[in-house]
């Protein structure tokens, strides 16, 4: 194979490493996934975490390690990058559809920042979110937080049917 | 997409076992450039990374004192996801203190095997919370107050920090709103509510004294475009804190006056008592795996 066929096969390998607390979702499709490289028999794989506590990162730094290690590449090393920060505006459009397909809303544009201090958001309404079951409009926001920092808990006044949102940062 | 256990995938490469206590990972640097920026002092360096980390660790033990206890099942998954947060950030910091000062300890080490001597946080997040009022107050207070320390820690000489300052930015951000709305609800509440989030306020004033005060350490950081002082947040802070408990219908308590000793006098026996629940279980089965 030519280097640039067993450079494309390692990426593919890490591409398709689930998320372990969405598992709809690739690393690809969450934007955590960074570089893969591979050097001779050396593969190095990026990734960044989505919140700086997140518990699934040992579990994907594992799960790469036993995939490239599975297709042969025996040297994996996984790094870490925590900067740039991760946004939410890098999850693809195909990981936002399988969000979509998931009943989980795909989070809107992140918040720009303007220069001096960070703003207080007090007094926010909560977003409006249509419901993914029924798309009825009438929803209301249960929780700020779901079962990761990630995700917001909503329920459908329509349908009665409790869904998540992906938070956008 | 083939079938996936998380549980199964962490146990099946040999390196890693499952952990009894603390992250079991003792490598969340790896692949980050850990090199010292030059004319930066190493032990400066870790000393401030362990302020900051220490700062996080028992702030978030703190929160997660609140799970099983919170008014509402919502509040304590919001509770438990800031501690997280926090946690996270402890991790890096502990870890880089560790590469920093060659002693080579781990993020384990830090959190599970110093004493009460050992520690150089602020006062403010050992304090016993055991009213929500307070710890909404004192939850705005640190955020409010942490935020502005690593907005301007982003653009730090060490890569390391600025990296941590970057992602935690985002994170005490949603902290801050979070807190901020509580005070103003109970703030704006009943007279009852109203009583009890003003008290937390009034129990958390005697402790924000000591957060504008810099340390010899913060000092010799900034002026090397490391650190920050923390003396150089205060208005930042008083801006924030006015805006909301004005909207909270709350009174701003005389904040203790910034000078004297800072992140040297804890109170020892409430610092004691957190420690020895923290630190259970790692000091009776010193490595354990299972």
């Amino acid at each position: 194979m030519t280097a640039a066929s067993i450079d494309a096969r390692a990426r593919a390998i890490a591409e398709a490493v689930p998320d372990p607390e969405l598992p709809q979702l690739t690393v690809a499709d969450l934007g955590i996934l960074r570089a893969v490289t591979v050097t001779g028999r050396h593969a190095v794989v990026t990734i960044t975490p989505t919140y700086t506590g997140c518990p699934a990162l040992e579990v994907i730094r594992s799960e790469l390690r036993r995939r490239l290690a599975d297709a042969g590449f025996d040297d994996v090393e996984v790094r870490t990058s925590l900067s740039p920060a991760w946004t939410s505006d890098w999850i693809t459009e195909e990981g936002r559809q399988k969000l979509g397909a998931a009943g989980i809303v795909p989070p809107h544009a992140a918040p720009v920042r303007s220069a001096g201090p960070v703003p207080l958001t007090l007094m926010r309404s909560a977003p409006t979110e249509p419901c993914p079951r029924c798309a009825s409009p009438d929803t209301a926001r249960q929780s700020v937080f779901g079962a990761t920092a990630c995700r917001a808990l909503y329920r459908c006044t329509s349908c009665g049917e409790p869904f998540e949102y992906l938070k956008e940062i | 997409m083939d079938t996936y256990d998380a549980y199964q995938a962490i146990t099946d490469v040999t390196e890693d076992q499952r952990w009894a206590f603390g992250a079991g990972f003792d490598d969340p640097l790896s692949g980050i450039d850990t090199t010292i920026p030059d004319g930066v002092s190493a032990d400066d360096l870790a000393a401030y990374c362990e302020m900051l980390g220490d700062d996080a660790l028992l702030m978030s033990h703190r929160l997660q004192q609140w799970v099983g206890h919170a008014p509402e099942l919502e509040e304590e998954a919001a509770l438990a996801n800031i501690a997280l947060d926090l946690l996270g950030q402890a991790r890096f910091l502990l870890a880089r203190a560790g590469t920093v000062d060659g002693s080579g300890r781990t993020e384990d080490d830090y959190a599970f095997l110093r004493g009460p001597a050992q520690f150089r946080h602020v006062r403010l997040v050992e304090i016993v919370d055991n009213d929500f009022g307070l710890a909404m107050a004192r939850l705005l207070v640190f955020s409010t107050w942490r935020l502005a320390v690593l907005d301007r820690l982003r653009v730090s000489r060490d890569p390391v920090l600025a990296a941590i300052a970057d992602k935690g930015v985002k994170e005490m951000t949603y902290h801050r709103d979070y807190a901020a709305q509580w005070v103003i609800r109970l703030g704006d509440g009943t007279e009852f509510s109203h009583q009890r989030v003003q008290a937390g306020l009034d129990h958390v004033a005697p402790f924000v004294g000591e957060l504008f005060t810099d340390s010899d350490v913060e000092t010799r950081l900034a002026a090397a475009g490391v650190g920050v002082r923390p003396s150089e947040t205060h208005a930042e802070f008083d801006a924030a804190l006015d805006a909301v408990l004005s909207a909270a219908t709350l009174g701003c308590p005389a904040w203790s006056a910034s000078g004297g000793a800072t992140r040297t006098a804890g109170h020892r026996d409430t610092l004691t008592r957190l420690l020895a629940e923290l630190q259970s279980v790692a000091r009776a089965h010193p490595g354990a795996t299972w």
